[in-house]
């Protein structure tokens, strides 16, 4: 049962914990959304400059565990320059990987393959797609707080 | 039937005194002997809902095999002994919280209902534009909810007392907001994130001074603490069954009956009614005015069983057992350096809440749980508390007579072994 736990906290998600990447507000950020979990209280924004159907730049900040700090921090590393359907890809991607069991594609998803423990810890799903929730809601423009309780 | 009163003879102690025979008692409990995650369960999370003794889980299975039928209707056999036993658990949940009539005792499912049902009855017919209703701080949402809900109604407004760090009411502040517009205060006994045991008697002195009357939200106190509604003088006092060893579904609000006999149904249906015709509905005397439709009879059963069960081992046992558990968990957390106790009141039910240095509780649970430990990880329903420390959780471990120090040592292990795996 430790080596569960082992595959769940990977080295790459405490050191994105402890240093998160892009973290803290963008200034010439055009999209925003605030992503929240009140099972569990972790509260996320995440800031994004679009650049016509580019993400140009994105950040994120708030408090939550070490999943969900380190799947936002991922994220943001990953979708740096990427466009809008691309962006909805991966994360269509990544939600298979952390709750159907496939064979996943490790070229494509690349770094986020270390969420893959997730999948034997069903209560912590949530955590890990909280930030790409909010990401999509601020691409979309949608102004509302994001809740995992209506996402998921 | 049960008899309520402690049987002298059946109170366990362990020969070396006070203390109860733990090791005969966990015995009773059949969900805490098997292995989570291939170790032996822990369970710390009593504070959410407590495991059930085998002669509750028989209570309810011998009620459905047996005398299974409604209550208060039928003529026939049946019926007259399902009737007698659930109106003979109202006469043990009388004499748990020591009432002075059964008449005042009213089967909900749990508190949460009971304290809706006193907002949308008491509260509709007494409060209203400008009034106040007074809540603390520390109240669980279930007594912050249904009062936000009667002021939109009403036009009446919540107001707050605050909590010092140690979390612990503010009793001056407490005083100067008991005004000539409140008109109710409703406040829990024992929190469910913190342990505070606040001072009831004191708080119902104060407050009826001024004649307003006070609920006492009592989900966390009955299993920990002898209550004694008529010492306390309180006009209201809810419980769940599910916390002091019951069932889930069931609990009781307690209410003077001179509330009671005001106070206007709750909902309409059967049993609730004397007469019904389409011109006019005479409602039925108390307590069935405010039990519309067949009720949880096997849960109520269930109820008293679990009630006497606690009744036998002794509340002055399981306070004295429990408080050396906490006593004794606090002292081993302490040497954690990374750990921060939340909740550190002088009078204190057994429950520890606690925070670990740039871990997330939401972590520790996890790493926890596959050590076979059961902690509860989150806001525990009450966000105002998170807010008031500035913190978004906590972990909470919460102790029951069942608990040992041995459980406590593990738990303790696998905190430090949290702190290694985060450090």
């Amino acid at each position: 049962m430790m080596n569960q736990l082992d595959d769940l906290y990977q080295e790459v998600i405490f050191d994105h914990n402890k240093s998160p990447r892009n973290f803290g507000p963008l200034e010439n950020a055009d999209h925003e959304a605030k992503g929240f979990n009140p099972l569990c209280g972790d509260k996320i924004n995440v800031y994004i400059e679009m650049d016509g159907e580019i993400i140009k730049d994105i950040h994120f900040d708030g408090s939550g565990c070490a999943i969900s700090k380190a799947s936002a921090s991922i994220m943001t590393t990953l979708l740096l320059g990427k466009n809008k359907t691309e962006a909805r890809e991966l994360f269509e991607k990544f939600r298979t990987l952390i709750t159907v069991e496939h064979d996943y594609d490790e070229a494509t998803l690349g770094k986020l393959v270390v969420f893959a423990g997730v999948r034997e810890f069903p209560t912590r799903v949530k955590c890990a797609t909280l930030a790409w929730h909010t990401m999509q809601s601020a691409i979309n423009n949608d102004g509302e707080t994001v809740t995992t309780e209506k996402n998921e | 039937m049960e008899k309520s009163t402690v049987i002298e003879s059946d109170r366990r102690e362990s020969k070396t005194g006070n203390m109860l025979d733990v090791e005969s008692i966990r015995k009773d409990f059949p969900a805490l002997n098997q292995d989570v995650y291939g170790k032996p369960l822990v369970y710390l999370d009593n504070a959410a809902t407590a495991q059930k003794p085998q002669v509750v889980i028989n209570a309810i299975t011998e009620f459905y095999s047996t005398i299974n039928s409604n209550v208060h209707r039928g003529i026939h056999y049946l019926s007259q002994q399902a009737t007698e036993a659930y109106e003979s658990a109202r006469v043990t949940s009388q004499k748990f919280i020591n009432a002075s009539e059964s008449s005042e005792i009213i089967f909900v499912k749990g508190t949460t209902e009971a304290i809706n049902l006193v907002a949308s009855t008491f509260g509709i017919e007494n409060i209203g534009k400008g009034d106040e209703i007074l809540v603390s701080n520390m109240e669980h949402h279930s007594n912050i909810v249904p009062w936000q809900l009667l002021c939109e109604k009403t036009g009446a407004k919540l107001k707050v007392i605050p909590i010092n760090d140690s979390g612990e009411l503010e009793m001056d502040e407490l005083k100067s907001l008991l005004t000539d517009k409140t008109k109710l205060v409703s406040i829990i006994h024992v929190s469910n994130s913190l342990g505070t045991i606040n001072p009831m008697k004191e708080i119902v002195t104060l407050a009826h001074e001024k004649n307003i009357p006070v609920l006492v939200d009592g989900a966390q106190a009955v299993q920990h603490i002898t209550v004694d509604v008529q010492d306390m003088d309180c006009d209201f006092y809810t419980f769940s069954g599910h916390k002091v060893y019951g069932p889930t579904g069931v609990g009781v609000l307690y209410a003077k009956k001179m509330h009671l006999e005001k106070m206007p149904p709750y909902q309409g249906g059967g049993e609730m009614i004397s007469t019904v015709s389409f011109e006019k509905t005479e409602y039925n005397t108390i307590p069935h005015k405010f039990e519309a439709g067949t009720p949880n009879i096997a849960g109520v059963i269930g109820l008293a069983k679990a009630l006497n069960y606690v009744n036998k081992l002794g509340l002055s046992a399981i306070s004295a057992y429990e408080s050396q558990l906490l006593t004794y968990a606090s002292a081993e957390v302490e040497k954690i350096p990374e750990l921060r106790i939340i909740g550190r009141a002088d009078r204190k039910a057994s429950v520890l809440s606690f925070v670990l240095e740039n871990i997330h509780p939401h972590d520790v649970g996890t790493v926890l749980d596959r050590e076979g430990i059961a902690v509860r990880s989150g806001h525990h329903c009450t966000q105002p508390v998170m807010d008031r420390y500035q913190i978004p959780a906590t972990s909470r471990a919460s102790f029951a007579f069942y608990n040992t120090e041995e459980e406590i040592d593990r738990l303790v292990k696998s905190i430090k072994r949290v702190v290694k795996l985060f450090g």
